[in-house]
């Protein structure tokens, strides 16, 4: 299998290198059209903030070409929210893909919110193996409220959206190359669809 | 339910886990990446590792390291130790650092904070505070691995580093470090109420309960620890089952 990790020297992708390295699947990192293009799945890392991912994608023009995929596509923590309209975070247009707003957590609980939480209402091939209030590691300041692409919730305090699915986008705003072996099981499920 | 976490640490000199009682008296205490690998498979929520030496040269071993640990593990990990500069930290998250933890550099150069905040996220910036009470000055700062006193109050900095944008506060205590009389509940407690992120308390761990009081009653997000675990006195498993049993909300 053609595996690309889109690089834009945003996220810290070396992890999800190394998750990739512990299944066993070689990845090719790049942010070149065509690679990414043929690829048979893409995977879409990320951490830290908004605009400055958004500003690296468009120095790649990558921002003009991942809306156009159509292989299965993972986008994981920043990777989620990027693929959304818009986000409060640097109040940052985002690639568009998923007509959903990221907003801050407005709560009296710390934020970020980081750290280990459950996941609820899977909905997905990409959970399969899994049961209902698995841990998954989270940190991340901003957040996706529920939807109709919603496919998995956690609760910090009120419901929000823990994973995506639009069409061939799939996404996590947890990390699941962080959250040990039920995590890799995600990243296992995400190859085999 | 987001859950409390439970952290090993791993002080590393020459790439080998050591752990100074009150900072001093060093102990060997094995081989990093494998302590990492049996914690992770314990249960630990997260692992932090803090490069005690001093040279360039041994930097770039700790770097290498970095790299190692996050080949093996799947836990997130934070490091730690002489980072002094955003070029610093860039390497270690280009290891495969989840997070980095400043300390002294913080308090020489606040501004590094917000630089570190603005470039990699909020969520990858703990300020390490190493705090000490005496009656005269109250809970102090200090700095230099805990030799050298600042101006600043504990609370005070820590409210400041988190509006420059640290996404976590890791309080050290050294009056309580290496005790293992219990942690500081009293300042940790403060801090935990004043800042709006998530605060990691550390120093003086000796039991299972000391870890309930410090959730309980001081509000920590996360406790650490590092020789109660390294020497098996206290193992993960039993730890996260008791703090379950006493109602707090663990990851099992």
């Amino acid at each position: 299998m053609n595996l690309v990790i889109v690089d834009y020297k945003a996220g810290n992708v070396q992890s999800v290198l190394f998750a990739l390295e512990r299944l066993g699947i070689q990845a090719t990192l790049s942010a070149d059209f065509e690679t990414i293009k043929s690829a048979d799945k893409v995977i879409f890392p990320g951490v830290g903030e908004a605009s400055s991912a958004m500003a690296q994608l468009k120095a790649r023009n990558l921002d003009k070409l991942l809306p156009t995929l159509e292989q299965p596509f993972f986008g994981v923590c920043l990777g989620m929210q990027l693929l959304c309209e818009h986000s409060e975070e640097g109040d940052t247009d985002l690639l568009g893909i998923i007509p959903l707003q990221v907003k801050r957590f407005q709560t009296d609980l710390k934020v970020p919110h980081m750290g280990w939480n459950q996941l609820e209402n899977l909905a997905s091939p990409l959970f399969e193996g899994l049961k209902e209030q698995e841990y998954m590691y989270f940190v991340h300041s901003y957040y996706v409220p529920n939807s109709d692409f919603t496919i998995a919730q956690a609760n910090y305090p009120e419901p929000f959206s823990a994973a995506l699915q639009y069409k061939n986008f799939y996404a996590a705003q947890f990390h699941p190359e962080k959250s040990g072996p039920a995590g890799s099981q995600i990243i296992k499920n995400f190859l085999a669809l | 339910m987001l859950t409390k976490r439970i952290i090993p640490c791993l002080d590393i000199k020459n790439g080998r886990t050591v752990k100074g009682v009150r900072f001093e008296n060093i102990r060997d205490a094995g081989d990093p990446v494998e302590l990492a690998k049996w914690y992770a498979e314990q249960g630990a929520d997260e692992l932090v590792f803090l490069d005690i030496t001093a040279t360039n040269e041994e930097r770039k071993t700790f770097a290498e390291l970095v790299r190692d640990i996050a080949r093996h593990i799947d836990i997130p990990f934070t490091v730690g130790g002489g980072i002094s500069a955003v070029a610093d930290v860039e390497v270690l998250l280009q290891a495969g650092a989840d997070k980095v933890s400043i300390n002294s550099a913080a308090i020489r150069n606040p501004q590094l904070v917000e630089d570190l905040a603005k470039r990699f996220g909020s969520q990858c910036v703990t300020v390490a505070v190493d705090t000490k009470y005496t009656d005269a000055t109250g809970w102090k700062v200090y700095a230099r691995a805990g030799t050298v006193e600042t101006e600043h109050a504990t609370v005070d900095w820590a409210r400041r580093v988190t509006d420059l944008g640290a996404g976590e506060i890791l309080l050290t205590s050294m009056n309580n470090d290496g005790t293992k009389a219990g942690f500081a509940l009293d300042i940790t407690g403060a801090v935990a109420k004043s800042v709006t992120v998530p605060v990691v308390a550390s120093g003086g761990a000796g039991s299972m309960e000391h870890f309930a009081d410090v959730f309980h009653q001081a509000h920590a997000d996360a406790a650490l620890a590092a020789s109660l675990f390294h020497f098996r006195e206290l193992e993960v498993p039993d730890l996260k089952k008791y703090l379950k049993e006493q109602g707090v909300d663990v990851r099992i």
